[in-house]
């Protein structure tokens, strides 16, 4: 053999190495809702996880139980990107009825695996076309005619593993996880798997530059959804009470909490240590929540907007007559019934303030599935210890998807079951009043219904009452409930969640946001830099009533860019009311309201212009 | 306190009826719920309940604020409009062991109230639910409300021409498990009804018709005291004797009807009526109607059911308050959250 004939093969191989995409792409399967496909995707996320590569997974599904196009997008990024990406340059079309819009979303060079009979070549010269004949392949492992719906996703699996360099040995243990204990189910699911990839291997050649290749960026890491992650926070604060009505997208929510429970909280004789009860709506959810909170439960409901301008009312009642409870909202996109299945954070706002007269709220906002966990967790400690209800607010796309998380750490601290008497202290102490501040940080000292003491009664109210909890209408007695209860907020202010300081250097620029927009702002402050070279500090709220350091992080920086999902800039708003006048000319707004996860991209766009750039 | 009363007549756990007693009413003077207050007090007096282990729930309304005027050493809650079931779901939760009176209104219950009321009926809580029912908005100085007769006449001359929602016959329908209907002023009916709830473990739903001296106490309601006594029928005698009690009453054999409460008491109502059973669904709410069509207010208890299982039996909780069990019963344990996170790597 000739020496040229080495060297143009090593060339080729070279020029193929430096054309490679590895580990930085996104794959959207578009299938029909209801099909099924749930399964394979997850199955494909976790593969990519159990090479190593940082991937998280999107949803995008229609308020439908069966019929209407569903897209899942999977994202693997070596840098540990994990926000939506606005365009996916692998596709998988499944859904004869998206397959043209779906393929002429792809970019230049992008690759489309769909159903041979689609001829979907016909619509892009440009982009690299793998017709699979997906029916036939399907039919050949599943002599079952009505499971080959089901069946036929894992084919997909294969298909993609073999084209993206997935190791067969990882992707099968995927499979095994997902039917964990079905032999039978995963031998079916397996064999499909093995069809599509041989099938691959045999047909095609590799035209196209995405490939995944073994890091070692996720050993260690876990794989769960916000609505899992909160449920359990929950369960390990020790709920008692969880009342409920069903909602999209916090339904899972509960279901998650319910299986632990469950699984964690019957005694060996049989018994629940718990009650979980679905309630006639919203109205009655939240006042079985305050109702048992009342009476020393740790009680939870979870819900979404609509269930929360239900639940007003009882809201107004659990802050001026001082009960624990804790209420998840999983945000949706409003208003009204508004897009079920589309992520928003426009309820900060109504939470914030929810219910009628001076009414105001602590809110947690838990900005990845970790602190779904922790703050599902501290919520309950909080409520307690402050006497009130507590709000989680995260939304659709923390709660529905699968994130990549760190391992959640084991509570350090015993429960905070806040200041309660019992009959032992009312017997020592003679007596007590239920709504005066003896401590000086504005929290009374209630007791339980039940407690065994003539003293220990004390009348809960919604109307005026005085520090006794005697009726009153009294001016001055009311004032020193409404102020003993803002100071209240004042004590809160200290002891929710602190804002994490993502980056405080020097610059003049500063970014606040909340939420499941971090994972934007991250990547888009590293487009920042790259494209723009500039600089920008970051801090991520993680509650309100706003921090100091929310304070003094404003104070130092010249522009402070707010960035949410929402269309009337609340978080700025919010920040507004508790900013000195002169701060709150520095706040600019960053807005993404279109019902999907905000992107990298948009928030570098609209602080380019903003900017001037 | 035992200075003030000399030698005060105590109950079988040793308190006196003062210890029952509550703050002073603000109502009308001669209202009817005051009097149901009194029998409030007499009921659980009488049948020895601790007041600490009582709750006082109610919604919002003249008929709610009236938990302030009666036992004051048992915790209370006057919650919002037409919500108290859910809250009284809540406190039952969290503490099995209390004993849940609730005072509502017709409006608390039979409009805005409605939904909860049929929710709570359809779950049999335990709970003591009472309406005190005058037919009348009486805080927002006297609107029609949902229990109001057809025909009825407010004083500024509207007449009511819907049909009333027979609280009865819904609570019957829906699954209470102890449903009678009484007159504020009929101590001794009253009376016997509130001790036999007290032993029932259901819902007992009691509808108490309690006449609203300022808005709908004359000619024309159909809720006044005159129209009530020409109209009251009853359709039982009540004797109750609690288990603890050794006191025979004197009946008549031929005409009793003997029923065995949860705590081992037992209810013996006199049949008025021929072949009246209250254990029968349908003909209760026969009967019911039947009354409704001849224009009498039937009075007595119209249901009894003491087998069906009430909520918190259904739960299946561990025994004693979900809201004090100790951290090493509700937190999971380490190694429980471990299996947790392997299994999601």
């Amino acid at each position: 053999m000739a020496t040229g004939d080495l060297a143009l093969g090593q060339e080729q191989s070279a020029l193929n190495a430096r054309q490679r995409v590895v580990n930085d792409f996104s794959i959207n399967v578009a299938t029909v809702n209801g099909s099924g496909s749930q399964s394979a995707n997850s199955v494909l996320l976790k593969s990519i996880f159990g090479m190593g590569v940082p991937v998280s997974g999107k949803n995008l599904f229609p308020s439908n139980i069966a019929g209407l196009p569903t897209w899942y997008t999977i994202r693997a990024s070596k840098d540990g990107y994990i926000a939506r990406k606005r365009t996916s340059e692998v596709l998988v079309a499944l859904n004869p009825e998206t397959a043209r819009e779906d393929i002429l979303a792809l970019p230049t060079g992008g690759v489309a695996i769909y159903e041979e009979n689609l001829n979907l070549k016909q619509y892009r010269e440009d982009v690299v076309c793998y017709p699979v004949p997906f029916d036939k392949l399907t039919a050949a492992v599943c002599p079952e005619a009505k499971l080959r719906k089901l069946v036929k996703n894992m084919v997909y699996v294969g298909v993609v593993a073999q084209l993206l360099l997935l190791d067969l040995t990882v992707v099968e243990q995927s499979v095994k996880k997902q039917f964990s204990k079905k032999q039978k189910v995963f031998d079916l699911n397996f064999g499909a798997v093995k069809a599509g990839y041989d099938y691959a291997q045999a047909n095609f050649t590799k035209q196209d530059p995405y490939v995944v290749e073994p890091m070692n960026e996720t050993a260690g890491k876990i794989i769960i959804d916000g609505n899992a992650a909160c449920g359990m926070g929950a369960v390990f604060a020790g709920v008692t009470v969880v009342a409920w009505y069903p909602i999209t997208p916090s339904t899972s929510l509960v279901e998650a909490a319910t299986d632990l429970l469950k699984k964690f909280r019957v005694t060996p004789e049989g018994k629940a240590t718990f009650a979980v009860v679905q309630a006639e709506d919203e109205l009655a959810a939240i006042g079985m929540v305050l109702g048992a909170g009342w009476a020393g439960a740790r009680s939870m409901t979870a819900t979404s907007g609509p269930g929360v301008s239900l639940m007003a009312e009882f809201a107004g009642l659990g802050y001026f007559a001082e009960i624990p409870g804790v209420i998840f909202d999983v945000q949706r996109s409003g208003p009204s019934t508004g897009m079920p299945t589309r992520t928003s954070q426009a309820d900060l706002l109504s939470t914030a303030f929810l219910s009628h007269g001076d009414t105001k709220h602590v809110v947690l906002l838990p900005g990845n599935v970790g602190e779904c966990f922790q703050f599902g967790h501290d919520a309950f400690d909080l409520s307690e210890r402050l006497q009130t209800p507590v709000f989680v607010l995260t939304d659709l796309d923390l709660g529905m998807n699968n994130w990549m998380s760190e391992q959640f750490q084991y509570p350090e601290t015993p429960l905070d079951r806040g200041k309660v008497l019992t009959a032992e202290d009312l017997e020592r102490l003679g007596g007590f009043a239920r709504y005066k501040d003896v401590d000086g940080d504005s929290i009374g000292w209630r007791t339980l219904p039940g407690t065994k003491h003539p003293k220990a009664a004390y009348f809960t109210r919604g109307s005026g009452h005085n520090a006794s909890a005697g009726y009153t209408e009294k001016p001055e007695e009311y004032l020193y409930i409404m102020d003993r209860l803002a100071k209240k907020f004042e004590s809160a202010r200290k002891l929710v969640p602190a804002p994490v300081a993502v980056k405080n250097g020097t610059s003049k620029i500063g970014f606040l946001a909340y939420g499941t927009t971090d994972f934007a702002l991250v990547e888009s402050m590293d487009q920042i830099k790259k494209e723009y070279g500039q600089d920008v500090d970051y801090m991520r709220i993680r509650a309100y009533p706003f921090a100091q350091e929310i304070h003094d992080f404003v104070a130092s920086h010249e522009r402070v860019y707010v960035v949410e999902q929402d269309r009337d800039a609340q978080l700025a708003s919010l920040l507004k009311l508790d900013l000195p006048a002169e701060q709150t000319t520095k706040l600019r707004s960053i807005l993404h309201y279109n019902g999907l996860p905000i992107d990298a991209r948009t928030i570098t766009e609209e602080f380019a212009t903003k900017e001037g750039f | 306190m035992a200075t003030a009363t000399p030698n005060p007549k105590v109950n079988h756990i040793g308190l006196p009826i003062l210890d029952y007693r509550g703050g002073k009413t603000t109502l009308c003077a001669g209202c009817g719920h005051n009097a149901i207050s009194e029998r409030i007090i007499d009921a659980m007096f009488e049948m020895g309940v601790e007041p600490e282990r009582v709750v006082k729930m109610s919604g919002i309304g003249c008929s709610s604020k009236s938990p302030a005027y009666f036992m004051s050493r048992s915790h209370s809650f006057n919650s919002v409009h037409g919500r108290m079931p859910s809250v009284t779901t809540g406190a039952l939760l969290a503490n099995q062991d209390l004993t849940a009176l609730g005072v509502s209104g017709d409006g608390d219950t039979a409009s805005i109230g409605v939904g909860q009321f049929v929710h709570m009926m359809r779950r049999n809580l335990p709970m003591i639910y009472i309406i005190e029912d005058n037919g009348v908005y009486g805080l927002t100085k006297g609107q029609f409300s949902a229990t109001a007769d057809i025909g009825s006449k407010l004083k500024t001359g509207v007449i009511n021409d819907l049909p009333p929602i027979d609280t009865c016959a819904l609570a019957i329908q829906l699954g209470a498990t102890f449903v009678g209907r009484s007159f504020s002023g009929d101590k001794k009916q009253l009376l016997s009804m509130l001790k036999a709830a007290i032993a029932h473990k259901g819902t007992v739903m009691l509808d108490v018709i309690s006449p609203c001296v300022t808005f709908n106490d004359h000619e024309g309601s159909t809720k006044s005291y005159k129209f009530l006594q020409e109209n009251e029928e009853p359709i039982n005698e009540i004797g109750f004797i609690p288990s603890f009690s050794d006191i025979e009453i004197d009946y008549d054999s031929g005409q009793v009807y003997d029923v065995e409460m949860h705590d081992g008491s037992s209810l013996r109502l006199r049949k008025l009526l021929e072949d009246y059973d209250p254990t029968d669904k349908a003909s209760a709410v026969r009967t019911l109607m039947e009354a409704h069509e001849r224009n009498e207010v039937l009075t007595g208890i119209f249901y009894i059911d003491t087998q069906k299982p009430t909520f918190i039996d259904q739960l299946n909780m561990v025994d004693g308050p979900l809201a004090t069990l100790p951290e090493s019963l509700t937190r999971p344990t380490k190694a429980a959250l471990d299996t947790l996170m392997a299994n999601l790597q």
